[in-house]
């Protein structure tokens, strides 16, 4: 071996006695870790190849594989962890930028679990969810200041254009090309069925996925890859993308190997072209061009779609939101740092932005102090993990929450976090036909509406505890929660009590 | 041949006037008022005065000829048709232009063809008779953008770093263009025959439209310049 | 121990209330009498009373009723106020001694205007004027509080049950043609005389009975446009809202019913009536933080008038009953009947629907 050479992270550990030699694990490892010894009659492996994704584990008929963390260690030292000092050796071989995908992994902060929810005791009755009505529905949108009358005194019903949810969750933007047609497939179907929207991603949308408009929020981002009059006009909403929680003040970058086929023609790029986006748009530069950009796009669409605008959540974010809520968008949607990226460089992704809960609580209470929170609905992403974090996103002033990684999981990934080398084995992020035909649209999606069905019971549980039986009633509702184990400071930009007060 | 007195009307209602079923419509008094056109099909339009920014965004197949200067974000993600400028644009015209055409008599602002791109056949063209501010054709991943350098005025055809982050198309510049700085990924080189032979029929449209002659721009040598590679950022990387 | 406004208290309560529709006074005997059957839904922690058309010889004038803490206090107060308003009178609020109420602070009212030329110079309408002034001595001023702020109308309040305030106030001095009255069952209070109901605005009251679980949501939202909840508790905000939708929104006691207490989804998409459904999709879609959810019952006072709202799921109880003139709301029939035996059509309003009564036109 050489001064290059980085000990292999995983493991393969097959158990000899179990294993019937079906190449099962050799078909389905896209990344060529298994194969067979023809002379002696056994599989063998390349654990350097190995990236822990579970396929194989996962497709094994006799159990006879496992994939453990390697125990070879460097010697112990708490200030340079094996982690960096594996960085800083592949940095000297190759003289590259770390790149990485998915969300950070770091051991940061997750304020959501040192928040805790309420429940009604005697005072006020709680409410049996199975029983009685339970309302989860929301509608996204600008709520204008004051209501209007005809001339003959009757309300002027009309209001600015509204998206409907069946509750207040969306998945969140993931591109054609970063991730499959299928597993594009599969969230417009579940979204379609659950009443609920899926977004393009900055991709473009593929023509066979127009038929789902209703459903799909299409996005602008400053690539403007797939972006035309049909395109904006085929979604119920129009997103633009300013920034990402997984890599804020930056661009992105779709290798030129995932740009083949329908992606190239969609994209409108060249096959094995790079598709990069720039970090800023570049006809915004300010926030007055902000507006430029919202009104062009509800020029072009007649008014007749909720304008959505996605930033990353950084530091100055409550100001910030409150700019986009004057500059005309319908919706905001703030990113947290744990949100997940089909590729980010490593550093960008670990050391930008902020948690989304302070960002929403610290947006909310803004928007609410300046008067203007009516202006614009809310909408939070960045590692929404389960129905308590939606609901306590919710209680914090979301209108709703934007849904990736959850999904993704549901489509069978299992977070091995190098969607950037193309090669996913569960058929999400790659464009390697034989590897997306493995994601069934149909079983997909079913597994989709399945997570999101159970979410949506459990949110309505949770609701029926604390005696609420609308959505509505949770919004901005802090006093259903208190934090534990939180500074004074942390808990005043929650805006919440502790536990126990 | 409608005419729409646009001096006291905002943007909403001079496009809400455009979207009336007829084809052809002349806008007079044109003041600032943004967006004009914005995803439009089928429209001839003429503009009298000056139109504010991001005329003719998302435009889809329509015709806009303006007899003035033209302000930023010109044909901003345009898709099918043709603006003619009878003056100069300002920043970032032809951002994310994905096709049809931008002719501008004068000079372009910064930015100008900022992330072209093509496929297949579906070819987008932006000249520009005069010069071009800076980062000419930032991102370009495909389509034309000729640069005619007609009337200089003692400034350089292109500004600083044109070209920079081009993964796809060409740009062409009139002249042999020695004092241009390029950056490192693109190839600059004098336009051969058939490179010429390719802009020709666009160039005989502008001069068309201009009152220009064909061969005698092309008289001059060209300058074209080409990225090197479609993935300049591929060794850039290291997975971790 | 913390009291209202450093903590949030909830509550159980009685509620009841009377309104002649052709504007005839009543005694306010006749509804501390009203309250008395219902003792046990109260425990001695607050009570109060709201009349209508009592101060008929000063009815051009806000009626301010104060609490203060100390003779300072008042004194700064005062100051304060005429700065603002033109007094045309002032004097301590009758009351009388009795054992069951005691501590009490001091209770001041005020018959008072607005100045113009301060209107003017604020480019303030007069009840905008007396609203913003209200909420600022509220929760700027320790030791003053304003629990009444209406023309021709007053809200009398104490710690104790709900019979000895009336006693205390010596209510059966007043006469009204409207009158709403509170028992309060507070969780735990140290009993301070701010904290009992009715809640009050300008001519708005609201005695209520429930713990709503909408309260943040509500709270934060209402806050953005210039209220703040000083007190925490239900009724402040409820009042607000009131105030909210229907000064200031401009709509109609139906319109606003149909946002505290929307009908479900499901009931709006039933409905056959096309208008009424695009109408309350309107309300709900343009107000969905003013939805109120959790139990609650409550009367709603204003000048000529009352509305009686339960919540959607009817999780608390209410009772009307009518006689000529007279019709009467409370949490149980038997107040009704402690006010007049003889009343008919005693009827429980389904959840969400509101009960409005009118005083004819010209008659108060």
């Amino acid at each position: 071996m050489s001064i290059e050479f980085i000990y292999p992270e995983f493991e393969v550990i097959r158990n000899e006695n179990r294993c019937i030699s079906c190449r099962v694990c050799e078909q389905q490892c896209a990344n060529e870790v298994h194969s067979y010894d023809e002379k002696h009659k056994i599989m063998t492996c390349d654990d350097s190849k190995c990236v822990n994704c579970q396929r194989c584990v996962s497709f094994c008929p006799t159990r006879a594989l496992k994939i453990v963390k390697s125990d070879c260690t460097l010697r112990e030292n708490a200030n340079w962890s094996a982690q960096t000092v594996k960085e800083i050796y592949k940095q000297a071989n190759s003289g590259g930028v770390l790149l990485s995908s998915m969300g950070n992994p770091k051991p940061l902060p997750v304020y959501w679990d040192k928040i805790l929810i309420n429940a009604s005791q005697v005072t006020n009755p709680s409410i049996d969810p199975l029983r009685e009505p339970m309302e989860t529905r929301v509608f996204l949108g600008k709520k204008p200041s004051k209501i209007q009358r005809t001339k003959d005194g009757a309300l002027d019903c009309k209001l600015p254009p509204q998206l409907e949810l069946s509750m207040p969750v969306m998945f969140s933007a993931m591109s054609y090309g970063s991730i499959s047609y299928n597993a594009h497939k599969s969230l417009a179907l579940a979204a379609t069925e659950l009443g609920i929207l899926y977004n393009t991603g900055e991709g473009g949308l593929h023509e066979d996925f127009y038929c789902y408009g209703e459903n799909t929020v299409v996005q602008v981002a400053s690539g403007r890859f797939g972006v035309h009059a049909d395109y904006l006009k085929a979604g119920a909403a129009i997103e633009i993308k300013i920034g990402q929680g997984a890599k804020p003040g930056i661009g992105g970058h779709l290798p030129g190997t995932k740009i083949v086929g329908d992606i190239s023609r969609t994209r409108m790029i060249p096959e094995g072209s790079d598709a990069i986006s720039p970090a800023p748009h570049h006809d915004i530069y300010s926030i007055e061009d902000l507006r430029q950009l919202v009104f062009s796009l509800k020029e072009a669409t007649e008014y007749k779609k909720p304008v959505i605008v996605k930033v990353a959540a950084v530091h100055n974010i409550a100001a910030i939101a409150s700019g986009i809520a004057r500059s005309g968008a319908d919706i905001i949607a703030i990113d947290g740092f744990r949100g997940g990226t089909g590729a980010a460089p490593t550093r960008i992704r670990d050391h930008v932005g902020i948690p989304i809960e302070l960002a929403l609580a610290a947006v909310d209470q803004r928007l609410r102090d300046e008067g203007i929170r009516g202006n614009v609905s809310l909408v939070v992403g960045g590692s929404i993990r389960n129905a308590a974090d939606a609901v306590k996103a919710v209680a914090l002033g979301a209108d709703a929450c934007y849904v990736a990684t959850a999904a993704l999981l549901a489509l069978g990934c299992h977070l091995c976090s190098t969607c950037q080398s193309g090669k996913c084995n569960w058929g999400i992020a790659t464009q390697r036909p034989e590897l997306v035909k493995r994601l069934n649209p149909e079983v997909g999606s079913k597994r989709l509406i399945h997570l999101m069905t159970a979410w949506k019971h459990e949110i309505k549980e949770f609701m029926g505890g604390m005696g609420i039986n609308s959505i509505e009633a949770l919004r901005g509702n802090r006093l259903m929660l208190r934090g534990i184990g939180l500074t004074e400071k942390e808990l005043e930009i929650l805006g919440i009590s502790h536990a126990g007060e | 041949m409608q005419i729409i007195d646009a001096a006291n009307l905002d943007y909403r209602a001079v496009n809400e006037a455009l979207r009336g079923t007829g084809s052809d419509y002349l806008i007079e008094g044109c003041l600032g008022q943004r967006f004009i056109a914005a995803g439009m099909s089928d429209k001839n339009l003429t503009i009298n005065g000056i139109p504010g920014n991001a005329l003719g965004a998302y435009l889809n197949n329509a015709n806009i000829t303006v007899n003035a200067n033209a302000q930023d974000a010109v044909g901003d993600t345009m898709n099918e048709g043709k603006i003619l400028i009878h003056g100069n644009v300002g920043d970032t015209a032809g951002y994310g232009m994905r096709g049809g055409k931008i002719f501008v008599q004068g000079n372009a602002g910064y930015r100008a063809g900022i992330h072209m791109k093509a496929y297949k056949e579906k070819i987008p063209v932006m000249i520009i008779g005069g010069h071009a501010g800076s980062f000419l054709g930032e991102y370009q991943a495909g389509g034309v953008i000729i640069i005619l350098g007609l009337h200089k005025d003692s400034k350089p055809i292109v500004g600083n770093f044109p070209c920079t982050g081009m993964h796809g198309g060409k740009v062409f510049l009139r002249g042999t263009c020695e004092d241009i700085h390029f950056p490192k990924q693109v190839t600059a080189r004098h336009a051969d025959t058939k490179e010429l032979e390719e802009i020709r029929k666009y160039l005989a449209e502008y001069c068309s439209d201009f009152g220009y002659s064909a061969d005698e721009l092309l008289s001059e040598p060209f300058t074209v310049i080409t990225p090197d590679s479609k993935n300049p950022y591929k060794q850039m990387y290291i997975a971790n | 121990m913390k009291i209202e406004g450093q903590v949030r208290i909830p509550s159980g309560c009685a509620i009841s209330a009377a309104i002649s529709k052709d504007g005839n006074k009543m005694s306010g005997e006749m509804i501390i009498n009203s309250i008395k059957p219902m003792h046990d839904r109260s425990n001695g922690l607050g009570g109060g009373f709201a009349g209508y058309g009592i101060y008929p010889e000063y009815k051009e004038f806000y009626a301010l009723h104060m609490f203060f803490d100390s003779r300072e206090t008042r004194k700064e107060c005062e100051a304060f106020l005429k700065e603002r308003f033109e007094i045309v009178h002032s004097e301590v609020i009758p009351t009388r001694k009795i054992p069951a109420i005691t501590a009490e602070p001091i209770i001041w009212r005020y018959f008072a205007a607005p100045l113009k030329s301060v209107l003017v110079s604020l480019q303030l309408e007069e009840k905008e004027f007396v609203a913003k002034t209200v909420m600022k001595i509220n929760a700027e001023m320790p030791g003053a509080y304003v629990f009444s702020s209406g023309k021709n109308m007053g809200a009398f309040k104490a710690v104790g049950f709900p019979e000895d305030v009336g006693v205390f106030y010596k209510l059966e001095e007043y006469e009204g043609y409207s009158w709403t009255a509170h028992g309060r069952y507070p969780t735990n209070t140290p009993g301070w005389w701010g904290g009992a109901h009715p809640f009050t605005l300008l001519d708005y009251s609201v005695v209520h009975n429930g713990e709503i679980s909408s309260y943040d949501a509500n709270r934060r939202f209402i806050e953005m446009f210039g209220y703040k909840c000083t007190l925490q508790t239900d009724t402040e905000v409820i009042t607000y809202i009131m105030d909210y939708l229907l000064r200031v929104q401009e709509l109609t006691l139906g319109e606003t019913a149909s946002v505290i207490a929307a009908p479900f989804w499901s009931t709006i998409a039933a409905k056959t009536d096309l208008n009424a459904q695009k109408k309350h999709t309107y309300l709900r879609t343009m107000f969905p933080s003013l939805l109120i959810t959790g139990p609650f019952s409550i009367v709603f006072g204003f000048e000529g008038g009352l509305m009686a709202l339960n919540d959607r799921l009817k999780l608390r109880s209410m009772v009307v009953g009518e006689k000529d003139d007279k019709i009467f709301i409370a949490s149980e029939e038997a107040a009704i009947r402690s006010m007049e035996p003889n009343a008919e059509n005693i009827w429980s309003p389904a959840g969400g629907e509101p009960v409005i009564v009118n005083v004819k036109e010209g008659a108060f």
